[in-house]
């Protein structure tokens, strides 16, 4: 089975003053999340849909999808974990104590606060999840990346063409990423925030899917509002 | 949900539109799968529809053929996944007496308004048509055309008189092809006679009884009724022959399109009583009546088949550009975009 897991544990501190957490304020008068979640609902492949959100935002979350029409049985709210891996966590428990797990069953994971994606770049991590196990989607990095391990000197310029963004969904197979996150020590945990990434150190091949440059990531209060521009921007004419 | 549109912003040049759509609305939505390029949406991709219109109609998604899937209905009436083809024509009002695609207030998708090119399409659940399941999606996704035949044959047999017996069809392109092909489906003992100039184009009309070169019609050739595919300079050539030609009160159908004006010989239309029957596009009605011809006689697509030229997978802009300037290097067949963008 394929499922969607859309991760909106954060409570988006980078946002600054604002009255919520950032995937729950407006573009376009309607909140990040059901944008998101919207596209997730248009995709027939995605059995089931799990929003992980604070634990007091959980009613919240539950009355906007209800205000939006998506109060379906193909969505389900669940509260978030400590950190972004736990709150995968916390998902597959909930695919678990659905349906139980399959071993090719997969779970597309992504941000809510990335409402921009589209219809190929969810096609194509349920099609390279389900033959790699394991995908991130990315783009070409535009700049040059700069490595610092100090903060004052370089410590190294990686080759740009060999260098990309992380941008979400990831994709995983649920039976071999809860397996591989169990086995990670408390220490290992802390560090290895991208599900990924655990991937990539245990050895593992990670597929990648192209992104798109506006599948940005809406966090800052500039983000929001290049969000709303690019929305606006489009009106007709 | 922020839908992405890929318009047509100048000549050659494609970019990203985002709307903010509603899953609330009545319509239902159809992912795109199969697309097809027309010449309509050729005359605004490389200019030629001249800088008014333009200038007035883009940025404009184009398309207008093609089928889908339906990825949600708000009512759950049509189930998710189920194929079906998108019609472009979207009225505004009900006439009793004039078709859905001749009313002024109608608006046509990728003229005007945006066509198909998008991440989803969302339309009013009387345009869209089920499609059955033997037809191949790259033939389906030229149903469209095909209609614009069903179309005009519909009219015809309102408006000609009844006699039937030899039918002309000048133009030897893709409208043509598929002319040609429902005649001989809609009337199989009628004698269907394709005028042509390019032998290679001719040579696929295998299922006609009669193929001529334009310059070469037999002395006192006749026929009852003609069809002008030809469209562009050459109808007015077209028609002048079909006048020539065609016996008194025979009917004239006009399907193909001219940016300019065409002179047409009056006198012997006047002397020979005759019916010139313009129609253009189609209206749902048309797509039904298609998609049940397609039911009732599977050997229709597999003919159309043959149409099939470039299919382009299309995940990116630039593939789509791609996709037009392939479509532009061909003399002959369809070329279809698998949406995969």
């Amino acid at each position: 089975m394929i499922y969607a897991g859309i991760l909106a544990g954060g409570k988006g501190t980078r946002m600054g003053n604002v009255p919520m957490p950032k995937q729950f304020l407006s573009l376009q008068n309607k909140p990040i999340i059901i944008h998101t979640v919207e596209k997730f609902v248009l995709n027939p492949r995605i059995q089931k849909i799990f929003i992980a959100v604070p634990r007091d935002w959980v009613q919240h979350t539950r009355d906007l999808l209800k205000k939006y029409g998506l109060s379906i049985p193909r969505i389900e709210v669940v509260s978030g974990g400590r950190d972004r891996n736990d709150t995968i966590m916390k998902v597959i428990d909930a695919i678990e104590k659905n349906a139980g797990i399959q071993t090719d069953d997969i779970l597309i994971t992504h941000d809510a606060v990335r409402p921009f994606l589209t219809h190929r770049i969810i096609e194509q991590n349920i099609e390279k999840g389900l033959e790699v196990g394991a995908v991130d989607t990315v783009i070409s990095a535009i700049d040059t990346i700069v490595a610092s391990e100090d903060g004052e000197f370089i410590s190294d310029i990686p080759r740009r063409d060999f260098m990309y963004q992380g941008q979400t969904p990831q994709t995983f197979n649920i039976v071999e990423l809860r397996e591989l996150y169990q086995a990670l020590s408390d220490d290992e945990k802390e560090i290895l925030t991208d599900a990924a990434k655990i991937f990539v150190m245990k050895g593992k091949k990670v597929g990648i899917v192209k992104g798109e440059t506006f599948n940005i990531k809406v966090t800052t209060p500039y983000d929001l509002n290049v969000a709303n521009s690019i929305l606006k921007g489009s009106l007709d004419k | 949900m922020i839908n992405q549109i890929y318009r047509l912003v100048s000549a050659r040049q494609f970019e990203l539109s985002y709307k903010d759509r509603s899953l609330q609305g009545e319509e239902i939505i159809v992912r795109p799968t199969h697309l097809s390029i027309c010449a309509a949406d050729q005359r605004y991709y490389t200019g030629r529809r001249g800088a008014k219109a333009m200038r007035q109609k883009l940025p404009m998604a184009l398309i207008h053929e093609g089928i889908g899937e339906v990825a949600y209905d708000p009512k759950h009436e049509i189930p998710v996944g189920t194929r079906v083809v998108m019609v472009p024509n979207t009225p505004t009002e009900d006439d009793p007496y004039v078709a859905e695609n001749y009313l002024r207030s109608s608006r046509f998708r990728s003229s005007g308004y945006d066509g198909f090119m998008q991440d989803y399409v969302f339309l009013k659940r009387d345009r869209i048509v089920l499609l059955p399941e033997h037809v191949c999606p790259n033939v389906a996704s030229f149903t469209e055309l095909v209609t614009i035949t069903t179309h005009a044959l519909s009219r015809f047999e309102q408006k000609a008189i009844k006699r039937r017996g030899r039918f002309g069809v000048w133009g030897d392109g893709n409208l043509g092809y598929i002319t040609c092909l429902l005649l001989k489906y809609m009337y199989p003992d009628c004698h269907v006679t394709i005028f042509g100039k390019t032998q290679y184009k001719l040579d696929h009309f295998t299922f006609v009884d009669e193929a001529i070169f334009i310059n070469e019609i037999p002395e006192n050739y006749e026929i009852d009724h003609a069809i002008e595919c030809a469209g562009g300079k050459g109808s007015q050539y077209a028609i002048d022959q079909m006048i020539d030609i065609i016996k008194p009160e025979g009917a004239i159908c006009l399907l193909g399109v001219s940016e300019f004006p065409v002179e047409i010989n009056t006198r012997m239309v006047l002397e020979k009583g005759l019916t010139l029957i313009g129609s253009s596009r189609s209206g749902s009605l048309d797509f039904q009546r298609t998609v049940n011809m397609y039911k009732k006689y599977p050997e229709i697509p597999e003919y159309l088949s043959t149409l099939v030229g470039n299919v382009t997978r299309v995940e990116s802009v630039q593939d789509i550009t791609r996709a037009f300037e392939e479509d532009l290097s061909r003399s002959w067949g369809k070329s279809v975009m698998e949406w995969k963008i």
